[in-house]
């Protein structure tokens, strides 16, 4: 069971090159909730995490074959299993 | 009849629409080339884009470009404007007979999701698959046949940037307008007590028609139902009142136990990858592409802010210093024209008008052209080949914290140059509240036009002091604090905005990084040449205006009077000079007379002698003023060279036969002195009598009138009447307030801040006495300086600013708001200025 509670992490705490499959989006209702799902970023879809903008903020990350730019305010919405 | 009714129906409009980076703007250049214009959509800031394509000999059709959006789902009335407008629920609007979708093929998913939304509308749909080449490289194998009968409409591979394509496209327009069919294919499907919910909202709707005062389309309830907070639910609840959001809330939970966006989501996602599944081949494992290549330099954290850095310092030194010659040429030029067309028109109103009105206000509105068309060169390439995602994406943490994004950076870098530009550059910025906020304090950052005010109260009242081993002067330091406080200043300008005026949800910044594309340049030149007309048409004649109706102000009341008393004061001064031009020329004919009794010949050799000597000497003396010797050693100097023509003279004077004439000589070269003299005074006194009689006028015109009325209101500042009325004359431009102080002190209006004429005027300025007893007191010290500058680098005096504002908000409530607050703003920073600096 702690096993698979240390498994789930929001997309803001991967690391460049980690890959991971979303489980969910929390938020519902809000804007970024629609618009994080609108853009490929819904339960199930795999994504991999690019790099870090120089000041730390905001992410790249790959999803549905392109790259998002993404908040870490917003990526905190994104609950996500690791794969590797 | 029947021929017009033909005609009308002849016009079919097309709606361009997709995600944003598919090169929808380069596709919508390729089909109308020239053949567009541009408007605004009533009430919000959205520009509404329509042109005409030739689809075949015979045929035309008009295509409108709605914004780049990735889903129909609205949530503010800017995004709503593509929904209404495919819903023909826009007045002014052209009825929409058939969309044209456009697809990046090389991110297929995403771009699909919208498609899926679009064809559920039952428009006739053609989908264009852009960028089939960058899907190449990707590894993408795509079979745009077969996604069409998945779709049940046309879909055609094309690469806009390069024209391929281009006529099966058209072909397929021109068939799906003639047959007018809708979409055939399978569209998403949605749970079973969704559907149910969403036609029974739809009917409940209809059935309020008349209190909506529209029907209703299906899409609209879709999206009211699905979009919990969007803007078709916003909307539909201002007519219908707050209950109708309740009922919305218990109907989503009846169509589905989740959330009802991610039922969409989901269930269009899934129709795209079964839509797609067979068209499309994907490598088992993606190649790495050269824009991966691209962007780990990119966006390294060294080596990508390095060339960000580097890049953003051409920009801003391209449109700071590279638009300067241009610029200065159009000043030049309409300077010219101004004064050669006043030399042909007779004295008076219409004169001044043609000159200082109209002819300079053209050019005051052609001046902005170098810097905007530059600008908007770097931007247009940098959005065509994919980096202004990339700025932003460097950028955003920076601007985040003031709650704007990384958007913004470049509007603000620009406004440095000029916020004309810089404000015309927002327009990449999607979200309206962040575009408003950037709009508003882009106009804080110290412009170009503040720097003549700077250089002149600098120069004329800040001591050039250096501390630190005079590394850091006390001048320099000035100047950097005015630049300085437009900065500190807008963080919390920014953040109050975005806490009251412009408050709400803030957007999630989620943009594309692009694949790296080479920019399309004929797109890119189309844009800037549309831009620079944009500026021009629209917000040239507000300036135009504007420059017109001051230079009304600073004419009127053209007081008869003192066009008398000067003529008068003319006329006494020439009598003056003839008078003693005629006394010298009487004594140097009679010296002459009497020195040609004595020998004419030998005369003429002396005085011819005498000449040289004089031109040796003024040769001498005009190389010494530029040889860059120090005060002291040309004083010496010029002195040995008097010294050194006075002994030729006497040398010569001792010449025989010259000998005995040397008196009537001396006496002819006198006269001849006092002649140029006299001249050389009637002239500079003329000029001198022009700048009073310009300044006199000045300080009796309405101007002049208004700087007297607000003087109480600016004494807290530490100004007086004249600076009041300069500071409300450079309503046009701040850099105007150099000539009309120029003029105000009677230097007339071509006073350039550099100049030390000027600036010895100001130093020597005092206030008007109101008692014959009262002490005399300066005008200007270093406080009122540092207020002045102070004002000006937080006030709103500029028209252009103002009308450019308008014309990207299309309102006038926003130039009216940003006038206020910052008048407002720059009018108790300049007391709190003077106010300490009295005190200090």
């Amino acid at each position: 069971m702690g096993l698979k509670v240390s498994d789930l992490v929001t997309l803001d705490q991967l690391k460049p090159g980690q890959r991971a499959i979303v489980e969910r989006i929390h938020g519902e209702g809000s804007a970024v909730y629609q618009r994080l799902m609108e853009m490929g970023v819904f339960d199930s879809a795999e994504l991999e995490v690019i790099r870090f903008a120089p000041l730390g903020d905001p992410m790249e990350v790959h999803v549905q074959g392109y790259n998002l730019s993404v908040r870490k305010v917003d990526a905190k919405h994104v609950e996500v299993k690791v794969l590797t | 009849m029947g021929e017009i009714v033909k005609v009308k129906r002849a016009v079919l409009t097309v709606a361009v629409i997709g995600n944003p980076n598919t090169g929808k703007s380069t596709l919508f250049n390729a089909l109308t080339g020239l053949k567009q214009h541009v408007g605004n959509y009533p009430g919000v800031t959205v520009e509404r884009k329509v042109g005409t394509a030739q689809l075949d000999e015979k045929h035309t059709c008009e295509l409108i470009d709605l914004p780049g959006t990735y889903s129909l789902a609205a949530r503010s009335p800017d995004e709503m404007i593509a929904v209404d407008v495919l819903l023909n629920q826009l007045p002014g609007a052209p009825t929409i007979d058939a969309i044209l979708a456009i697809a990046d093929a090389s991110n297929p998913e995403r771009n699909f999701y919208l498609i899926s939304q679009l064809l559920e509308l039952g428009l006739p749909v053609v989908v264009a698959l852009n960028m089939l080449d960058v899907a190449e490289t990707k590894g993408l194998e795509i079979d745009a046949q077969k996604i069409g009968k998945a779709l049940g409409v046309t879909v055609v591979g094309i690469c806009a940037n390069r024209g391929k394509g281009l006529a099966e496209l058209k072909t397929a327009l021109l068939r799906t307008l003639d047959k007018k069919k809708s979409p055939t294919g399978n569209t998403t499907q949605f749970p079973q007590a969704m559907n149910a919910e969403i036609d029974a909202l739809l009917a409940d709707l209809n059935a309020q028609k008349e209190k909506i005062g529209r029907p209703i389309n299906r899409l609209e309830a879709f999206r009211a139902l699905v979009d919990k907070g969007g803007h078709a639910e916003e909307r539909l609840a201002s007519k219908l009142g707050a209950d109708f959001k309740n009922s919305l809330d218990e109907r989503r939970k009846r169509a589905s136990a989740a959330p009802l966006p991610a039922e969409e989501v989901r269930a269009r996602y899934a129709w795209v990858k079964n839509a797609l599944s067979s068209a499309i081949k994907r490598p088992a494992q993606p190649p790495a592409t050269r824009s991966d290549g691209i962007d780990k330099w990119v966006t390294h954290w060294f080596s990508g802010s390095l060339i960000f850095i580097v890049l953003m310092f051409v920009v801003f030194e391209c449109i700071f210093v590279w638009a300067t010659p241009a610029m200065d040429l159009i000043k030049y030029l309409f300077a010219t024209l101004g004064k050669n067309v006043a030399a042909s028109l007779p004295d008076g109103a219409l004169k001044s008008l043609i000159d200082s009105g109209i002819i300079r206000g053209v050019g005051a509105v052609l001046i902005f052209l170098p810097q905007i068309c530059l600008l908007f060169l770097f931007i247009a390439i940098m959005e065509d080949c994919g980096y202004m995602a990339r700025a932003a994406f460097l950028m955003d943490r920076l601007l985040s914290r003031v709650g704007l994004s990384g958007k913004s950076f470049i509007p603000m870098l620009s406004s440095f140059a000029c916020a004309v530009p810089g404000i015309m550059a927002t327009r990449t910025i999607e979200n309206w509240r962040d575009r408003l906020t950037t709009i508003l304090v882009a106009p804080l950052m110290s412009c170009s036009a503040r720097l003549p005010v700077y250089t002149l109260m600098i120069l004329a009242f800040i001591p050039d002091r250096g501390f630190y081993f005079s590394w850091l002067g006390m001048r320099g330091l000035t100047l950097f604090c005015m630049y300085f406080v437009g900065i500190v200043v807008s963080v919390p300008v920014a953040w109050i905005l975005k806490k009251t005026l412009l408050k709400g949800e803030t957007p999630p910044f989620l943009i594309e990084l692009p694949s790296y594309k080479i920019p399309d340049w004929r797109g890119v030149l189309l844009r800037v040449l549309e831009r620079g007309k944009a500026f021009v048409v629209r917000a040239g004649t507000i300036i135009l205006a504007v420059n017109i109706v001051v230079w009304a102000l600073a004419y009127f009341p053209h007081s008869r009077d003192v066009g008398e008393r000067y003529a008068q004061h003319r006329d006494m001064l020439a009598q003056q000079a003839k008078a003693r031009i005629d006394q010298s020329t009487d004594l140097m004919s009679a010296a002459e007379k009497s020195a040609t009794e004595k020998g004419r010949s030998t005369l003429e050799i002396a005085m011819a002698q005498a000449e040289k000597y004089d031109a040796a000497r003024d040769q001498k003396k005009a190389a010494l003023e530029i040889s860059g010797k120090d005060e002291e050693t040309k004083k010496k100097e010029s002195a040995e060279i008097d010294a050194a023509h006075a002994e030729s003279l006497s040398a010569l004077s001792h010449v025989f036969g010259i000998e005995q004439m040397w008196g009537e000589i001396k006496n002819i070269r006198a006269a001849k002195e006092t002649v140029k003299e006299v001249e050389h005074d009637l002239k500079e006194n003329l000029e001198k009598l022009d700048n009073q009689e310009s300044g006199d006028y000045l300080r009796r015109s309405y101007f002049g009138r208004m700087g007297k009325f607000v003087e109480p209101a600016f004494k807290p500042l530490g100004w007086d009447w004249r600076i009041s009325m300069a500071a409300i004359a450079s309503f046009p431009a701040r850099e105007v307030i150099v000539a009309t102080l120029g003029t105000i002190f009677n230097l007339g209006d071509e006073a350039e801040e550099k100049s030390a004429s000027l600036q010895d005027a100001l130093k020597d300025a005092e206030w008007d006495r109101t008692a014959a007893s009262e002490q005399p007191r300066k005008l200007f010290n270093i406080p009122v300086a540092l207020s002045i500058m102070v004002f000006f680098a937080l006030c709103s005096q500029c028209a252009a600013t103002l009308a450019t504002i308008k014309r990207e908000t299309n309102s006038w409530w926003w130039p009216v708001f940003s006038f206020t607050y910052m008048t407002v703003l720059a009018y108790f920073a300049a007391m709190l200025t003077y106010q300490i600096g009295m005190r200090l």
